[in-house]
């Protein structure tokens, strides 16, 4: 395949991804800020929000203060935020309008119409309370192409490059959102308040409900970074999108007549590392160190595709 | 002007054959319907993304070129005429394209003016003494057609170089089948979908004999910024290459390679819809970012095919055109099928007396323009515009030819007011290796929007329409002769 073929189609899969990703936190801190004041007590939902997204020190360079309004507006439209909803789906589409023949028919209509729609947006459109309307419709956008991939998309190289860029960005997102809230999951505080922020962190990767599937019990810290790190049934945890990284990588490898490089080895080293890990001694040594050298590795593995395949 | 022309569907007593169940669907549709069915395409036509990129002029960068719901149909018998034409036209102009880069026998049998080639910015002296596979140029041409009567149609332009619009043929089809499965299943319509696996074959064909049964074919585009950037996309899609930009590919010792993530991947044949000038740096631009440096010097060595071939532009000059019916008598020594527009060179003098006296009359056009840019209408241009023409031509009398002003034929057409008759024009598509020349039955019909205008192009508010050839055409009457067959032994009742 085409090396710049293979760059916008892994862009696609990490724009659309980012998008989804972006309106899944914004929901969450949408539903915090909707619930008691105390639970919301620090007025610090939107912000953990803007570190996830890693977009904190571009919103202070706008903004002096952390409102909702303002936070909202730089989440899904400022066209000078590129982690923003609408600016993603922008290069997401650019990246598709690239690679139009690498593209199904199917997953080329969900994005087009996805931004057709986008295109005509105004903030009336998704400030207050649409806001939980637009950020569903968001979320349905993405599942749509992603199941169009999935149910259209040739297995070759075009397939194993979108779902590299995709299965790479939830690793990173999943990472970023513990991250924010390791503080948290590291203190021992039982109250009501961390009870909503548990809940919310699950929520946040749709994994509320997989959690009591998981564990059958109540919610705690230790369980919780547990099945977003280590559980590799979760979809959305580290363990299972290296599984993934690591599959679509030997994937390309086969295409390639077992082609082999920097990549394969690093997306086996953290393979291997979250398949041997406890999360006792992760809890242990300090979480936020150990997910800050998992968002470390993630840009790193983004580098090593790069100059593997397309910038040799 | 669209009240004298001919109504290619006719009506009451004259009303023609083959649009016979198109009358009778518009009869009985009432408008609103119609308008929806419009609106129906156009949302169908945004989603697909078939769109005509045009940047810099402000207003929607992703322009849709109006579709027109009411097809445009071809009898059998005329299209059999066309296409024998059209097959006579395009042998005869790669055989033009051999000959001036070869031997030029042509003009040294006096029937073309040396200067005419020579001097003519087309021309490409790199192509001289180099003699593509096959000996083939222009693979794909698409010749523009206009009628004026039952029996007349006129080759107004040949497109020798990269014509493009071949994607709305196959797109508007596909939307009338989506829209119109009913009105298209009472005809019998001749299929136009084989086109991009005879385009593959075309490729294929006219790949070195070294590249061996299965050469690597591409499509290199200028990006994603050409107004035809969807076109060419869509004809990778279906025939399943790359569709490429220049930094996509490099040239060693020779040899061209596309960048892959598995490495370099050697290409046999290139189907550039990029212009000559932008081709390769070191040959033509030195200033062009499109093209691959050396890539003139791997054709040259017989490494890759490029279809079309550089230098095919001297074959669809408009101070070539005149001469296209002597060289089917030169090359073929068969008379010609298709007429040519009477046209006057400005560069002779009798022809310019001719033009500047009767300019108000006439279509004066740029011998090297495109796209209906740089023309004059004369009937419909105004005293100063007229007088500024003229003032040009006697300025650089070689720059210009002219023509009568044709009443191009009208079809119906739906607009804002209802049904219309708009002038037309017809592209066809003609695919040549050395062995064949295919063309699908039908091709791209244009159609002016605007009342009046006879200007059809796409940059200048045209719009299309599906062009359907018939495969078998309707004996006349023989429907309600069988109806009176049925009365008269009893049996309409039953029915």
């Amino acid at each position: 395949m085409l090396s710049r073929t293979a760059d916008s189609l892994f862009w696609l899969g990490r724009y659309t991804e980012r998008a989804a990703n972006v309106a899944r936190g914004l929901a969450v801190a949408s539903r915090m800020a909707g619930l008691t004041a105390e639970l919301n007590a620090e007025g610090d939902e939107w912000r953990s929000l803007l570190v996830a997204a890693g977009c904190e020190p571009a919103f202070f360079e706008k903004y002096d203060v952390v409102t909702q309004e303002a936070v909202i507006d730089f989440l899904v439209r400022d066209p000078d935020n590129p982690s923003g909803i609408i600016p993603c789906f922008a290069a997401a589409r650019h990246n598709a309008r690239t690679v139009r023949t690498a593209l199904t028919v199917d997953m080329w209509s969900a994005m087009s119409d996805s931004w057709n729609h986008l295109r005509q947006i105004e903030p009336g459109d998704f400030q207050g309370e649409k806001l939980p309307g637009f950020l569903e419709w968001v979320r349905e956008r993405v599942l749509l192409f992603n199941g169009a991939a999935m149910d259209t998309m040739l297995r070759g190289e075009a397939w194993l490059f979108v779902q590299l860029g995709t299965s790479l960005e939830r690793a990173d997102n999943t990472a970023r959102l513990l991250d924010v809230k390791h503080e948290l999951l590291e203190s021992e505080a039982d109250n009501t308040v961390a009870h909503g922020q548990w809940q919310a962190v699950l929520q946040s990767v749709s994994a509320l409900r997989a959690y009591h599937w998981v564990f059958r019990d109540r919610l705690s810290p230790a369980r919780i970074a547990e099945l977003l790190i280590l559980r590799p049934e979760l979809p959305r945890s580290l363990a299972a999108c290296y599984n993934r990284v690591c599959e679509v990588l030997d994937g390309i490898a086969m295409e390639q007549g077992g082609r082999r490089g920097d990549p394969h080895r690093m997306a086996g080293d953290i393979q291997a590392r979250l398949k041997l890990s406890r999360i006792e001694d992760i809890m242990a040594s300090g979480l936020h160190e150990y997910l800050t050298g998992m968002i470390v590795s993630a840009a790193e593995l983004g580098q090593a595709v790069e100059s593997f395949y397309i910038r040799p | 002007m669209t009240g004298q022309a001919f109504d290619e569907m006719g009506s009451g007593e004259s009303l023609r054959a083959a649009y016979a169940a198109i009358a009778d669907w518009l009869r009985q549709t009432p408008q609103a319907d119609l308008m929806a069915k419009r609106a129906e395409a156009e949302v169908l036509f945004r989603r697909v993304g078939i769109t005509f990129a045009v940047y810099g002029e402000g207003g929607d960068p992703e322009r849709l070129i109006p579709f027109d719901i009411i097809p445009r149909i071809l009898a059998r018998a005329e299209w059999e005429g066309l296409s024998a034409g059209l097959t006579q036209r395009v042998r005869a102009l790669n055989a033009f394209l051999g000959d001036v880069y070869g031997k030029q026998d042509i003009i040294r049998a006096d029937k073309i003016p040396a200067h005419l080639i020579q001097g003519n910015d087309q021309f490409r002296p790199e192509m001289q003494g180099f003699s593509p596979p096959g000996g083939i140029y222009t693979h794909i041409a698409g010749i523009d057609l206009v009628r004026t009567a039952p029996d007349q149609f006129y080759v107004l332009e040949d497109n020798a170089r990269t014509p493009s619009g071949v994607s709305y043929m196959l797109e508007n089809r596909e939307a009338m089948l989506r829209l119109f499965p009913r009105l298209l299943a009472r005809h019998r319509i001749a299929p136009v979908n084989r086109y991009p696996e005879d385009l593959l074959t075309t490729l294929m064909a006219a790949a070195p004999e070294r590249a061996g049964p299965n050469p690597t074919v591409v499509i290199l585009t200028p990006g994603a910024f050409n107004s035809a950037y969807y076109e060419h996309c869509f004809l990778a899609d279906e025939m399943g290459v790359e569709v490429l930009e220049g930094p996509d590919l490099f040239v060693e010792d020779k040899i061209v390679y596309m960048r892959t993530t598995a490495g370099k991947k050697r290409v046999d044949v290139i189907y550039r819809r990029i212009d000559d000038d932008y081709l390769d740096p070191e040959a033509f631009r030195a200033d062009s970012m499109l093209g691959v440096p050396g890539l003139i010097s791997a054709y040259r060595a017989g490494n890759v095919a490029l279809c079309n071939a550089p230098g095919c532009g001297i074959a669809d000059d408009k101070a070539i055109y005149p001469y296209v019916p002597e060289m089917i008598r030169f090359y073929l020594g068969e008379e010609p099928i298709l007429a040519n527009v009477p046209t006057l060179l400005c560069e002779r003098e009798a022809d310019r007396k001719e033009v500047l006296a009767n300019i108000h009359k006439l279509v004066v056009k740029l011998a090297q323009g495109s796209g209906g840019y740089g023309m004059l209408i004369g009937p419909h241009a105004t005293k100063a515009e007229c007088e500024e023409f003229a003032a040009r031509i006697r300025a650089r009398p070689q720059d210009y030819i002219a023509q009568p002003t044709l009443a191009l034929s009208t079809v119906p057409t739906l607009v804002d007011q209802g049904i219309a008759p708009r002038h037309v024009d017809l592209r066809p598509f003609v695919l040549s290796t050395k062995d064949a020349v295919r063309i699908v039955p039908g091709g791209l019909t244009r159609v002016a929007l605007r009342e009046g205008s006879l200007v059809v192009n796409s940059s200048q508010g045209g719009g299309t329409k599906d062009t359907w050839v018939l495969e078998a055409d309707p004996a006349p009457q023989s429907q309600s002769q069988s109806q009176s067959q049925w009365q008269s032994s009893g049996s309409a009742g039953a029915c």
